[in-house]
């Protein structure tokens, strides 16, 4: 396996990305990330892994949902920024008032439990009056999926990882080499 | 500069616009002929699920775009008003670029039967409905559909249906292969006594009309072919009309309206082209075939002295009765592998639920899904069972493969209230008023379904299924998306319909309507076909009408 080296070159396309993009704002330290501050990101990473969990096969940290999630906040869904930024506030100003954790250091199971919660819209706080929390988990649950199924080029799906999973071909068409190379030159963008 | 003055200018090329600007280059008349998009490129999004035709979570492969183009939507409960983009599906989207939805659809080439143009005769009034007969008889329309058939290119083989309506010319292709789900529903609608048969459909299953035969990707409804093997509007019909010579295509231009004089004539319309400068083009006269929706926004926004609610509109008929499909079906859940990529999917149908079920108005065509893409598949799973987390991820390894669903489009009861109009305080980016959808379907559209689903499910089961569960369309809410149809009706009386039964405006005797806003009801069936079919017959009716510089009436 080859897992040092994919760490490796992730590690690699991270930094640069931080020196190409400017530093998100409200961080307390500099996020590699284009929109998401580090915390946000990593209660984010946290929530897409219980979407789709890791077992045999990869799950939605290492098929790069993250990345997904972050590229398409600057870009197709930058009008959810303030939806993303509000709900992990709130989120995580539950779990420190219940657990004195943010969400990501909670234990797997007490995890599931505060997303089930979510998703019957039974979380208690202020915020989720206004804002109801089962459409926030809605939210992330359709993007992670999409990030974690759809093409490599959006940023997620990494090395094709679903595919694998459900045995279908990629490139799909054997002998459709045009195909298989402008992929190839997307993904290096996308990453 | 100015532009100089045409014999006719066609509005929208799409599966209604591309045979009309053929019809009327190819027999003499000068043509312009608009479209709103540009030219759509294979490789613009290739095998990229999220941004297709059918999902459009991160845009629209094939327009229009979101920066220039909304709706507004009229929840049916509270009355509530959302601003919508064309990526939402309250949009009830059609692609924007040459060809229109041809150039990605799943291209099922359907004729509809006998019966489906005399649904009022057949089925009498239905309270709350306007349901009607056609003007016109599936006879009239016959030879328009053997022209769509054999210019555009159909592949398929009938004899199988006993249902089918009658025809003249056999299909111009042999029928696809079935792939291995075809052949197990095949044998198991054949052990029920039904009539299976190959879905007849407007892709090359050989070489055909300068283009080669399909290759059956599993992205090929959505995309655009990367071999050019289906055939659409864009590779057919439209390059004949330019190649006459009598037509200029002008893309990425938007039409803001018809313009009128005061002897309540057209003299052309008024447009913005790609640059967003505000053009004029004159014409002798004018055919919108911009699909139901934008066809009805485009006469309801051209307000005039004598058409003060929009052009043809002194009887409030423009924009009304709009109709889709409801679609209904089942899925199925096998122990073994089904799946075998042999592209797009569908390919096997029957008809034997379209008309004669019990108690029921119509019924719908019933036939194997197209494949679903990966993340699509997502929501496809037993009611109850979980949508994330382990469970959620072992159902969709296990099943990508094994999941079998068939489906149809019920024909739907039209309704007067389910219409689009056009609202004067949201403007689009170039200042023109908006559409705005609303209205409901007809409560009896859910009988329609609940009876097709559970021949549906009966289907599967005989298939070898172990767990079948149903999917019931035919909610509340609006009907429209792609299968748009019905907002300018054609028919014989002025105070209940918009057009006569040649596509010609009751009330203006120089503008037509050549798309699905024609149709008084939509069959149980895919409609690109039909609408082809009505191009070349409003097509043809113009040229009949057409005197060398001057319309003869």
């Amino acid at each position: 396996m080859n897992i040092t080296r994919r760490k490796f070159i992730q590690s690699l396309s991270l930094a640069s990305g931080s020196l190409l993009l400017f530093p998100a704002c409200g961080g307390s330290q500099k996020s590699v990330w284009r929109f998401l501050t580090t915390e946000e990101a990593e209660t984010i990473i946290a929530l897409a892994e219980q979407i789709i969990p890791g077992d045999q096969d990869p799950g939605a940290t290492d098929a790069g949902v993250i990345n997904f999630i972050d590229k398409q906040l600057v870009g197709f869904y930058s009008n959810f920024q303030e939806t993303y930024r509000n709900g992990i506030a709130a989120l995580n100003q539950y779990c420190h008032e219940k657990f004195s954790q943010p969400f990501e250091k909670l234990e797997w199971n007490r995890q599931t439990e505060v997303l089930k919660l979510m998703e019957k819209n039974s979380i208690e706080g202020e915020y989720w009056k206004e804002n109801p929390a089962s459409r926030f988990f809605r939210m992330i649950r359709d993007h992670s999926m999409q990030g974690f199924y759809g093409s490599p080029r959006h940023g997620g799906n990494r090395d094709y990882v679903s595919y694998k999973m459900i045995r279908i071909d990629f490139p799909h068409i054997i002998g459709q080499n045009r195909y298989a190379s402008r992929c190839e030159t997307l993904n290096a963008f996308a990453k | 500069m100015t532009n100089s003055h045409v014999n006719a200018v066609v509005i929208g090329a799409g599966a209604g616009g591309g045979p009309v600007a053929k019809e009327l280059a190819t027999n003499g008349l000068s043509v312009v002929l608009f479209e709103r998009g540009g030219w759509a490129k294979y490789d613009d999004h290739n095998d990229d699920e999220l941004i297709s035709q059918r999902t459009t979570v991160l845009g629209n492969a094939f327009g229009p775009h979101r920066d220039k183009h909304w709706r507004i939507f009229v929840d049916h409960r509270s009355g509530k008003e959302t601003l919508v983009y064309p990526h939402e599906g309250a949009y009830n989207n059609n692609a924007a670029c040459v060809g229109s939805g041809t150039v990605s659809y799943g291209a099922m080439a359907w004729r509809f039967m006998p019966q489906d143009f005399r649904m009022k005769t057949i089925y009498g009034h239905v309270e709350g409905s306007t349901l009607e007969d056609w003007p016109i008889s599936y006879e009239d329309l016959e030879p328009y559909y053997e022209k769509a058939e054999w210019e555009i290119g159909v592949s398929g083989q009938d004899p199988q249906n006993p249902f089918v309506p009658e025809r003249k010319k056999h299909l111009p292709m042999p029928p696809f292969e079935f792939n291995r789900e075809g052949k197990m529903l095949y044998e198991a609608a054949q052990r029920r006594g039904w009539h299976p048969f190959p879905i007849p459909m407007l892709r090359n299953s050989i070489p055909y009309n300068g283009r080669p035969a399909c290759y059956r990707m599993r992205t090929c409804v959505s995309f655009a072919c990367p071999v050019n093997a289906k055939c659409g509007t864009h590779n057919t019909v439209i390059p004949v009309a330019l190649a006459s010579g009598n037509c200029e295509l002008r893309i990425n231009c938007q039409v803001a309206e018809i313009m009128m004089n005061d002897q309540g004539k057209a003299t052309g319309i008024k447009y913005f082209d790609e640059n967003g400068k505000g053009q004029i083009q004159t014409a002798d006269l004018v055919v919108v075939s911009g699909s139901a929706t934008e066809t009805a926004r485009l006469l309801l926004n051209s307000k005039s002295k004598l058409f003060p609610n929009g052009a043809g509109n002194n009887f409030d008929w423009v924009g009304r009765n709009l109709q889709g499909h409801a679609y209904t079906g089942a899925v199925g859940l096998f122990d073994r592998d089904l799946y075998d990529d042999v592209g797009p999917g569908a390919c096997v149908a029957i008809s034997d639920f379209n008309h004669g079920n019990d108690g029921i108005i119509g019924g719908g065509m019933m036939a194997n899904e197209f494949f679903r893409l990966p993340y699509l598949f997502t929501n496809q799973r037993p009611p109850g069972s979980p949508s994330w987390g382990k469970d959620h991820k072992d159902f969709h390894r296990q099943n990508y493969k094994r999941v079998m669903s068939v489906k149809g489009p019920c024909q739907e009861i039209p309704n007067f209230e389910a219409r689009i109009t056009v609202d004067p305080k949201v403007k689009d980016y170039w200042g023109l008023p908006v559409g705005k959808l609303m209205g409901t379907r007809h409560p009896a559209d859910r009988k329609v379904c609940e009876f097709v689903a559970d021949r549906c499910e009966e289907w599967l089961i005989e298939a070898g299924a172990y767990r079948v569960w149903k999917e019931i369309g035919g909610g509340a809410g609006l009907s429209g998306g792609q299968h748009q149809a019905g907002t300018c009706r054609m028919g014989n009386d002025k105070q209940t319909s918009v057009t006569n039964k040649l596509g010609q405006l009751h009330e203006i005797e120089n503008v037509f309507v050549a798309d699905g806003s024609l149709m008084v009801t939509n069959g149980g069936f895919n409609p690109a076909l039909t609408i082809m079919a009505l191009g070349f017959y409003v097509g043809d009716q113009i040229v009949k009408l057409w005197k060398g510089t001057h319309l003869k009436l």
